[in-house]
């Protein structure tokens, strides 16, 4: 987090001019300051104390079974997270979720934004169907894959698997990864249509006619029209996915609970796991840190590949 | 095989385009249909091998769904956390980005990107002290404390969403009004809010939206007293005997008011979701 940018809003310089000129634009940085202020303050002790707390605990030994005990034990904590099992299928897994729901969501939206481009009948309702899984709540939407579709008796997969003479599946012993993958995209995939579908309105439409009165098909101009065109949206579905998805709980909190073993653990599951589960406030909070740097590491490289172009544009 | 004329081929085109992506929205709203199809139907028929697509319906999910899973006492906690949070975001973002649209300064660009970045600020990594601290002062399980967070967590969102939609307000209207010596506090609630309100209306639909389902805090700082209605739906993971209409019912309510807002301003949603990158 760029902590060093934080400072706002004074100008260095004041303009030169006429007094009530300079005065005015004193009060006008002055008005400007009192009024963003608010927001980040709140924002800069939201990210400072608990900061500054989860690095303190992940130096001390802290256990809330075990009051008292709470020296100093420098990184010990850092290293039994890093060494132990659960790291590992956590920091696996968590890529694995990342990295299989962004190129789902990406493939698919982009696929599915270019679909709904020409006009049909029901266009309207077609794209309100479609990003509708966007606004169902991730426990409702865990749940009901769980319970109703993919459920090994009674799931419409089951009956599908049945009709074709198929064993059913039962999935989250089977395939437990995957079965959250595919719940976690289906939740992600609308959001990806819902952003490129809106980029694609803005697609010149005489630059593609002119194209196809060149004699292109329809995939030399998806290759070298719509999908530079769309590289931007692109961007931004990747960067706010990315986000979201390195901190998904819900899903698997109500599904499979980070089993069976550490098969569905993420980084964010095996942390709650340790701080609510064992009570290990020092583990815990090393892991914690772990994440942040995680998720640090790959703000940089994507604010630094798409934060240029946000701001030019906002 | 006779020669399709070009006019007869676009129209078959058309119509196969059109029938795919219907075929690709049913699908993907299935799980949803399925839900709502699921909570008419009784315990015993929800549980059914095969899934049945016929059946009687009944209502009774929904007449006894108060008595059977308390829902209004989770409903209301999500009505007043969402709503709260929202009102306390918009409170801290519109003078924020009122600052930011129309007092630029050097650092403004980078005040936002930094604004930005706590999002990326992974919720577990402060889950720890966030949670000591509220056990310490009393906040554990109170709406006071997911207002609180929530309203944090939507901030950058809400500051970036009312920031574009300020920015394209010419500064003159402001100067004008500014001569008439109306105030910064009145500039924003005279002018600035009526000449927005579309995009400050989307912005606290978002923020509705994203309260409404946000599932990593409630269920990990409330228990029941101030449980919204994501941690009352995960309470159903591992409940006794036959629950899957009910689990239904409850979900579609769940879900309806918020399904129904982003239908609405799904255009709107665009820009604040991808930081007005996307228009």
């Amino acid at each position: 987090m760029s902590i060093s940018t934080v400072q706002d809003g004074v100008p260095a310089v004041p303009a030169p001019g006429p007094e009530t000129v300079k005065a005015d634009k004193r009060l006008h940085s002055r008005v400007g300051l009192l009024t963003v202020s608010p927001s980040v303050l709140a924002l800069l002790v939201w990210m400072i104390v608990p900061l500054a707390m989860t690095i303190y605990f992940s130096l001390i030994r802290y256990n809330l079974l075990y009051p008292g005990e709470n020296e100093f034990v420098g990184l010990e904590n850092y290293y039994f997270f890093l060494t132990d099992e659960g790291f590992v299928h956590g920091a696996l897994n968590t890529l694995w979720l990342v990295g299989a729901t962004l190129l789902i969501s990406v493939v698919a939206g982009v696929l599915i934004a270019v679909l709904v481009d020409t006009p049909f009948w029901g266009r309207g309702i077609v794209r309100v169907l479609l990003i509708s899984p966007f606004f169902i709540m991730p426990t409702v939407s865990a749940l009901v894959w769980k319970n109703l579709l993919l459920h090994p008796v009674s799931g419409v997969f089951a009956a599908v698997w049945n009709f074709f003479g198929a064993t059913p599946v039962d999935w989250f012993a089977e395939y437990p990864l995957q079965a959250i993958i595919l719940i976690v995209s289906w939740q992600w995939v609308p959001f990806a249509v819902l952003l490129l579908m809106t980029a694609m309105q803005s697609l010149d439409q005489e630059q593609k006619e002119a194209a196809r009165l060149d004699g292109a098909g329809p995939i030399a101009i998806f290759w070298h029209i719509t999908l530079p065109h769309l590289t931007r949206p692109i961007a931004v579905v990747v960067m706010i996915e990315t986000i979201f998805l390195l901190s998904i709980f819900a899903e698997i909190f109500t599904t499979t609970g980070g089993g069976p073993g550490y098969e569905t653990t993420n980084l964010a599951y095996l942390i709650y796991s340790q701080a609510l589960l064992q009570f290990d406030v020092g583990m815990a909070s090393a892991g914690g840190l772990v994440a942040v740097v995680i998720a640090n590491i790959a703000a940089f490289i994507l604010i630094r590949m798409i934060g240029k172009n946000l701001t030019e544009k906002a | 095989m006779s020669m399709l004329t070009l006019k007869q081929s676009r129209r078959l085109q058309t119509v196969l385009i059109g029938g795919l992506a219907w075929l690709v929205a049913l699908a993907i709203f299935f799980p949803i249909f399925w839900m709502i199809l699921t909570s008419f139907k009784t315990e015993i028929d929800a549980f059914a091998t095969p899934p049945q697509l016929f059946f009687t319906p009944t209502l009774e999910n929904y007449v006894h769904i108060d008595a059977r899973s308390d829902y209004f006492h989770f409903a209301w906690n999500s009505v007043v956390i969402s709503f709260g949070s929202t009102l306390a975001g918009m409170l801290l973002a519109v003078p924020a980005a009122y600052s930011m649209a129309f007092f630029e300064t050097k650092r403004t660009k980078s005040t936002l990107l930094w604004m930005l970045s706590t999002k990326m600020l992974p919720p577990v990594g402060v889950l720890v002290p966030i949670y000591l601290l509220f056990k310490d002062a009393g906040l554990l399980d109170t709406k006071t404390g997911l207002v609180i967070i929530y309203t944090l967590i939507n901030l950058p969102i809400m500051v970036w969403m009312v920031y574009t939609y300020f920015k394209e307000i010419p500064k003159d209207i402001l100067e004008a009004a500014r001569l008439d010596g109306a105030t910064p506090a009145q500039e924003i609630v005279r002018v600035l809010l009526p000449i927005g309100k579309g995009g400050l209306a989307s912005t606290v639909l978002l923020s509705l939206i994203l309260c409404w389902n946000e599932a990593f805090w409630s269920l990990n700082l409330t228990a029941s007293s101030a449980a919204p209605l994501t941690a009352m739906v995960a309470s159903y993971s591992s409940p006794e005997g036959l629950f899957w209409a009910k689990l239904s019912a409850v979900s579609t309510l769940a879900c309806a008011p918020i399904l129904i807002f982003g239908w609405l301003s799904q255009k709107q949603l665009v820009r604040g979701l991808s930081f007005g990158a996307v228009k």
